[in-house]
């Protein structure tokens, strides 16, 4: 357990080196949330009765977005990862103690982390402190802070055991490009990346929720702000948890099942 | 021909891009085929070549003939004087067998070849070689320093070299240039240079029997299994006399004598120059 | 020139040998497009209008943007990406060449591939015109096509200016974004939605509403200046600020090697 940990603080600190990515990085998602919030304001002005949830609470879940992108990012891939596999560098990692599947799980944990952490704290701060309805509220009560950090980390761990599953795919394709395309392309639609689900038609809403890309990053965003309450909060980690798990299981039998075909095939 | 050495961040690279055309200096003037070439850029870089030892300027996946062709129509080559060039060139690099494969899968020494062949497609006065042999088999490197030596002389083309090899040095330039810390500080003549900065040879005896007594001026570096070597301080011992005091110690069976590395050269040069 | 078109000959060939790859890439394209589609599509079917425009208006705003952003994209990514062709030294390469600095950059790379996303736009423009209730006359299908072009133009400045910007520095010029990919993708909605002052900034700082608002204001018919009509042309004229500052970046290149 110690080794994952000084792993993951290893990658960390090497991460940490790049700043003045992180400062740009840091603008973009400004200019990103603030002109999102723009063009939700405008909707809003049009049919306010329309508008699934209030303005500040819209406000609060964009800022909660871009604050942890990194964290959430459909898109972002480890590609040292994919050449291990497909030029058998793999082997290599498999002659350490400890397990692949585990091993690339911290590390694709820690990279996320380690760029969340550089910019959501700017964004977060910024964004209290602007006018009211345009930044973000504090929370509600600590019992929902809890709630949502505990979201949270689910959300992240779930994101990245669908990564690992899509790495696992590469074992069996030996190409991981078509997998990862359809994913990068629907999965920012199916999370709420693109407009948050409550916005989305009733049915289409209800449907999207079911699928895993709703319980990475829309889920702990909608407990914090307060759309979700209650006993919903309760099914959406049920949610959360559960597929969690499946993932996590599917993923580890891919690699186990790969692995096998590795080692008979000798590398 | 001449050949570039010094150690790195001696400016070798940034000789090589002002001449080239890529950078302008602040102050000193370089005139080439009678042009500044920074001042007219487009017309400098027609009449020359260049070969970067690690970039290869050929698209990585298509056949190298497309590479070639494309090339042609960058320096608007007229047809018949591509074509020319184009079979001379596959014939003395005997590409015949990889000119239609894409560049990705060829060997190191394959793909040097066809560098070497595309940088001179369009005829140039002048070749800018940027350690062209790094990183190449034996069989690679012979042939890169065999066609280098038959264009300059036979198109009479001016080769200028920088490497870091000094088989390279040895194999093909007469007058080397030895740059530190951004000065020229020596320009001449190779075998003078060897002359002037090795002063010792070395003396190889196979003998069948014998004891060597200690020569002033002579080194031992080894002697086992009948088998003698030393460095002979041609300052102190003449080579004839050592030879005539080893054949007084030896029943020499066979002797040879060889003059220093051009790598010693080097490092003696670098040493007096404190670079 | 014709040597662009060789250029574009090899590097066709280049990514044909990779075909696979090359489709799924290009379904890839379409598929990110569609979503953004598909978000515009589920905002309206809750909200009618968005200050005074309806679906379809904006659908011909967001196809715009998509096709002259894809076009740009397609053809000028060898600025979009120059960031690379300094670090890896390809830039010297292009020096030692007797041709034009900024012909060899626009022939290094040629993205087929967004074929994805312009296919996504035609397809949403095919859409939006029938569904529209604009009346097609000669002057409203040259706004049109002014605004296409115009577009396509700006964000080539733009990737021009990161690229000219790249001979200074090429950390944390991740900033450059905000107008490119954020150009297309805020540009989908016009542009006044997002309030005076952003309107006015993209007037005056960044002309993409030249190339966006006014002359969609001419298209819907809501104004009968034909000034607006041919405000794209300044779209146009942005590459002018984006050349100098390449050719500054070139002189500094010159005298400071890398």
């Amino acid at each position: 357990m110690r080794a994952y940990f000084t792993f993951f603080k290893i990658r960390f600190i090497n991460g940490l080196q790049y700043r003045a990515a992180a400062y740009a990085g840091i603008a973009t998602q400004f200019a990103w949330g603030f002109m999102t919030i723009l063009m939700f304001r405008a909707f809003y002005k049009s049919s306010p009765e329309n508008f699934p949830m209030t303005f500040e609470k819209l406000t609060t879940y964009i800022w909660l977005q871009q604050s942890f992108l990194a964290l959430f990012m459909a898109w972002f891939f480890d590609n040292e990862i994919f050449d291990s596999i497909s030029n058998g560098n793999v082997a290599y990692e498999l002659c350490r103690p400890t397990g692949l599947y585990e091993m690339w799980f911290v590390r694709s944990l820690s990279s996320r982390v380690y760029r969340v952490v550089l910019r959501c704290a700017p964004i977060l701060i910024v964004a209290a402190f602007l006018p009211l309805p345009y930044g973000i509220s504090l929370p509600i009560d600590a019992a929902t802070f809890l709630l949502f950090m505990l979201s949270m980390t689910l959300g992240s761990f779930l994101m990245v055991s669908i990564n690992m599953t899509i790495y696992a795919s590469t074992f069996y394709t030996m190409s991981p490009m078509g997998i990862r395309i359809l994913f990068v392309s629907l999965a920012e639609l199916f999370s709420g990346a693109i407009i948050p689900l409550p916005f989305l038609p009733d049915k289409v809403h209800r449907a999207f929720n079911l699928l895993p890309f709703a319980s990475t990053q829309s889920t702990p965003f909608l407990i914090y702000n307060g759309y979700l309450s209650g006993e919903s909060i309760r099914y959406a980690l049920l949610l959360q948890i559960a597929w969690l798990f499946a993932f996590v299981l599917f993923g580890k039998l891919l690699f186990r099942n790969a692995l096998k075909r590795v080692v008979v095939q000798g590398g | 021909m001449v050949g570039y050495i010094g150690p790195n961040g001696a400016g070798k690279s940034c000789t090589i891009k002002i001449m080239s055309g890529i950078l302008n200096p602040d102050s000193g003037t370089c005139v080439i085929n009678g042009r500044t070439p920074w001042k007219d850029r487009i017309n400098h870089v027609r009449e020359i070549g260049v070969v970067f030892g690690q970039r290869s300027q050929l698209w990585w996946d298509v056949p190298v003939i497309d590479s070639f062709e494309l090339l042609k129509d960058i320096y608007k080559i007229d047809e018949k004087q591509y074509k020319q060039s184009f079979d001379e060139l596959v014939s003395l690099l005997s590409l015949e067998s990889i000119i239609k494969t894409p560049t990705r899968q060829l060997s190191l020494g394959q793909r040097m070849r066809c560098e070497v062949a595309a940088s001179l497609l369009h005829n140039p006065k002048i070749l800018f070689l940027d350690e062209p042999t790094i990183g190449l088999d034996a069989v690679s490197k012979i042939a890169v320093r065999e066609f280098i030596k038959y264009i300059n002389k036979d198109r009479k083309t001016t080769v200028i070299l920088t490497t870091h090899d000094m088989q390279d040095i040895e194999a093909l330039t007469k007058r080397i240039i030895l740059i530190g810390k951004g000065k020229i500080l020596l320009d001449g003549d190779l075998n003078a240079l060897k002359k002037q900065y090795t002063k010792h040879k070395i003396i190889t005896v196979e003998y069948s029997s014998g004891m060597p007594d200690i020569f002033d001026g002579l080194t031992v570096l080894e002697n086992t299994n009948n088998r003698y070597v030393a460095a002979l301080d041609t300052g102190c011992v003449s080579v004839s006399s050592a030879i005539a005091m080893l054949s007084e110690s030896f029943d020499i069976t066979d002797i040879s004598v060889t003059s220093a590395s051009v790598e010693e050269m080097v490092i003696s040069m670098y040493r007096e120059h404190n670079i | 020139m014709k040597l662009w078109f060789k250029y574009a000959g090899i590097i066709l060939r280049s990514q044909m040998q990779y075909k696979t790859s090359f489709i799924l890439t290009a379904i890839g394209q379409f598929l990110v497009s569609f979503s953004a589609f598909m978000g515009i599509y589920f905002m309206f079917m809750r909200f009618n209008t968005v200050e005074g425009f309806n679906f379809s208006e904006v659908l011909i705003c967001f196809a715009v943007m998509l096709t002259s952003f894809s076009l740009a994209e397609c053809f000028f990514r060898g600025f979009d990406t120059f960031g690379g062709i300094i670090s890896n030294g390809e830039f010297d390469r292009i020096m030692v060449r007797p041709r034009n600095e900024m012909l060899q950059v626009l022939g290094s790379k040629i993205e087929f591939t967004r074929i994805g996303r312009f296919l996504q736009a035609i397809i949403v423009l095919s859409y939006a015109i029938p569904k529209s209730d604009i009346i097609w006359t000669a002057d409203k299908i040259i706004t049109l096509c002014l605004m296409i072009i115009g577009g396509t133009f700006l964000f080539a400045g733009l990737f021009i200016i990161y690229a000219g910007i790249c001979f200074f520095t090429i950390e944390g010029l991740e900033f450059m974004n905000i107008f490119t990919d954020g150009g297309k993708e805020f540009g989908k909605y016009p542009l006044s939605i997002y309030g005076e002052g952003i309107l006015k900034f993209f007037t005056f700082a960044i002309p993409l509403a030249l190339i966006q608002y006014y002359p969609l204001l001419y298209l819907l018919g809501r104004t009968d200046n034909t000034l607006y009509m041919i405000l794209p042309v300044f779209g146009i004229l942005f590459l002018l600020p984006s050349y100098i500052l390449w050719r500054f970046g070139v002189r500094h290149y010159k005298s400071t090697g890398s």
